[in-house]
């Protein structure tokens, strides 16, 4: 740690002496006593999700002092690799993001990388074949929700002996999330027969979609038993079609989600939904841990799974006013 | 009406396609209301309608309104913003809807009064307005518990959806003021050549500055159906890529590109094809895998079947073959 701290003392020193006529605003990095800096570039804030997932990066820094430079990339992968840059040129200590699409990092990661700042990946993964080019990858495993949500139905329908029907409300065709959340559902169920998923669309993560999808599945199939839906705002559009079907969410058709958003714990404990898969946001104390481990040349496993639960409906009730996001 | 043929064969060749599915063709009444697979097309398809028929009149101009989608998210943005503040729905609808109207007018602002070319005018509000509409919703999905304004997108009135009696109201008094008055004629006047109509008398600013007003005036009511049917606001994903679906149903319905003369009925016919397409996929069950590509081929043979040209040569080409005779007559009735 003293070794690294002389480094940057003589690198920040170094960077003053090049910057002659610098604004002086923005030297302070790292010499102010071993504090560690963390630039970290966000997507963009879309969903309660993503906030939540900013806000816990932001107290968690806070928490574990470390001085933490923001950029919000508002969905464009050219602002995302412009913010890494400048963490580049400010020279951080480490950077951290959660990039945007999985490909084209090569080149902006290539330059954190020959500058000697350790990138960490969050939530997201990049698609590079190079895999030295970041220390780690945060985040939650999407086979793993899958399974955790076949699991429950497996344990739910154990004595039946007739067939269960189900339904699949995907999430964008080819995400990421999409793919893996029906591979994970489709390898634990696909053990016993009785289980068939008899219709499968996307509905691309919306609530609107997932009330569309779900009007048409409801006509073309007058019996379903089990609706699973790849994320809680689709769940939640599919809940307002079921009800105009006349039928009861969460008895007629039982309905597993995958998220854990606010909306979807209400619904969950108001009973319309069954079963929610958490998919984390809040992973920042996780990250900070992992920021320290790598700067404090540990080793740091190449994947780290975000620390998540599943939720019933006794589970959502309880734990609902505490529920950030 | 011959130019409302083809669009209205091709919906009934989709429609005819639903045929094994089981119970697509069966309304019943349930809880006082219509139900069934065709009223969920009314259903669903009403704000893709009603941005439609804005789309026809603009692109009757020789304009274009790429910007129709960010208008939908921002007005439903506004709308549920308000009544998640205990505002009333008549303020929240009014609010959205004037909010709409001036978007509109700058569209129109930008077109007519400064002269910029309707794709990149309206390309501006289009990018703009998606961060717009995250700025009201601050990023987040507004939910909302309002039975009221669920009543817009998501209620029945005398059995039959909401949503379906607005955009009947809207397509009639449309059609009064653009077929029984003069309105028509001097957008269509426009369309051919604004500078030879201003020569003429018509004011070509005004009626332009108009018709980009009304189509975001469709836009923000379609804006209010769309967040009323799921109770809640999606500033990224309401609308989105509405405006290519618009300007699609209203080149299957017949209007041209360049302007100058317009169809409203094909625009209904083109609207409900595109809604009955997305119905279809979902019931016969197409893999989302391929749901893009049946799409786009469906549309291509749609359009193809729509375009004289085609049609000519397919035709001719067929029936010289068989009758020799009988190419001169074709050329001439097509030609007429």
């Amino acid at each position: 740690m003293l070794k690294r701290i002389s480094t940057l003392v003589v690198a920040g020193l170094a960077a003053m002496a090049m910057a002659a006529c610098g604004s002086g605003g923005g030297g302070g990095t790292g010499g102010d006593g071993g504090s560690i800096t963390m630039g970290f570039s966000q997507v963009g804030a879309e969903s309660g999700w993503r906030t939540a997932n900013t806000k816990s990066v932001q107290d968690s820094a806070k928490n574990a002092g470390i001085t933490l430079k923001f950029s919000d990339a508002q969905q464009k992968q050219e602002n995302q690799i412009k913010a890494i840059r400048s963490y580049i040129q400010q020279k951080v200590d480490i950077i951290a993001f959660s990039p945007v699409v999985e490909s084209g990092w090569d080149t902006v990661l290539k330059e954190a990388k020959d500058a000697k700042i350790p990138v960490i990946l969050t939530d997201r993964a990049v698609d590079s074949p190079d895999k030295s080019l970041y220390k780690t990858f945060l985040g939650s495993d999407f086979v793993e929700e899958g399974k955790k949500a076949g699991q429950w139905l497996v344990e739910e329908y154990k004595d039946a002996t007739d067939p269960v029907n189900i339904v699949e409300l995907q999430g964008t065709t080819g995400s990421a999330p999409a793919n893996d959340r029906k591979a994970g559902f489709q390898e634990v169920i696909g053990a016993d027969p009785k289980f068939k998923i008899i219709a499968s669309q996307t509905g691309d993560f919306t609530r609107a979609k997932g009330k569309e999808v779900m009007e048409a599945f409801l006509k073309s199939n007058p019996d379903i038993d089990v609706l699973y839906a790849h994320n809680d705002d689709m769940g939640l559009g599919a809940i307002e079609a079921i009800e105009g079907a006349g039928k009861v969410p969460g008895k007629d058709i039982k309905i597993i989600t995958v998220d854990a958003v606010k909306d979807g714990m209400q619904a969950l404990a108001d009973g319309k939904i069954n079963y929610i898969v958490e998919c984390s946001p809040l992973l920042g104390p996780q990250l900070m841990d992992l920021a320290k481990k790598v700067l404090n040349n540990e080793q740091v496993p190449a994947r780290v799974v975000t620390e998540e639960t599943t939720f019933t409906q006794e589970q959502a009730k309880q734990v609902l006013s505490t529920r950030q996001y | 009406m011959r130019r409302l043929l083809w669009p209205a064969v091709v919906l009934a060749l989709l429609l005819l396609v639903n045929v094994f599915t089981p119970n697509f063709f069966s309304i019943q009444v349930r809880d006082g209301h219509l139900y069934g697979t065709l009223i969920d097309i009314l259903r669903f398809g009403a704000p893709l309608i009603l941005v439609s028929l804005g789309m026809t009149l603009v692109i009757a101009t020789g304009g274009i309104d790429l910007s129709v989608g960010s208008v939908v998210a921002i007005s439903g943005a506004l709308a549920c913003l308000q009544i998640s503040e205990d505002a009333g729905v008549f303020t929240a609808v009014v609010l959205a809807l004037g909010l709409s109207l001036l978007l509109g007018a700058w569209n129109g602002f930008l077109v007519a009064g400064i002269g910029i070319q309707p794709i990149i005018a309206t390309l501006i509000l289009m990018v703009a307005g998606r961060g717009l509409a995250q700025l009201i919703t601050d990023g987040q999905i507004i939910t909302i518990n309002s039975p009221a304004y669920k009543v817009i997108g998501g209620g029945y009135w005398l059995t039959l959806p909401f949503g379906i009696l607005i955009v009947i109201g809207v397509l009639a008094i449309t059609a009064f003021l653009t077929r029984q008055l003069a309105l028509g004629m001097l957008i269509e006047s426009v369309g051919g050549n604004a500078e030879a109509s201003r020569l003429a008398g018509i004011r070509a600013r005004g009626i332009i500055i108009m018709v980009y007003a009304f189509a975001a005036l469709c836009a923000g009511v379609a804006g209010l159906m769309i967040s009323s049917n799921v109770s809640s606001a999606d500033g990224n994903n309401a609308g989105l890529w509405i405006e290519l679906d618009a300007i699609l149903a209203v080149v299957i319905g017949g209007t041209a590109l360049s302007g100058g003369r317009f169809s409203l009925g094909g625009t209904v016919l083109g609207a409900l094809i595109i809604q009955t397409l997305t119905t279809t996929i979902y019931s016969i069950g197409v893999p989302p895998e391929t749901t893009l590509l049946f799409k786009a081929l469906v549309v291509t043979a749609v359009c193809l079947i729509q375009s004289p040209s085609f049609r000519a040569k397919a035709f001719r080409r067929r029936r010289r073959a068989v009758l020799p005779g009988a190419a001169s007559e074709e050329r001439v009735r097509v030609t007429t």
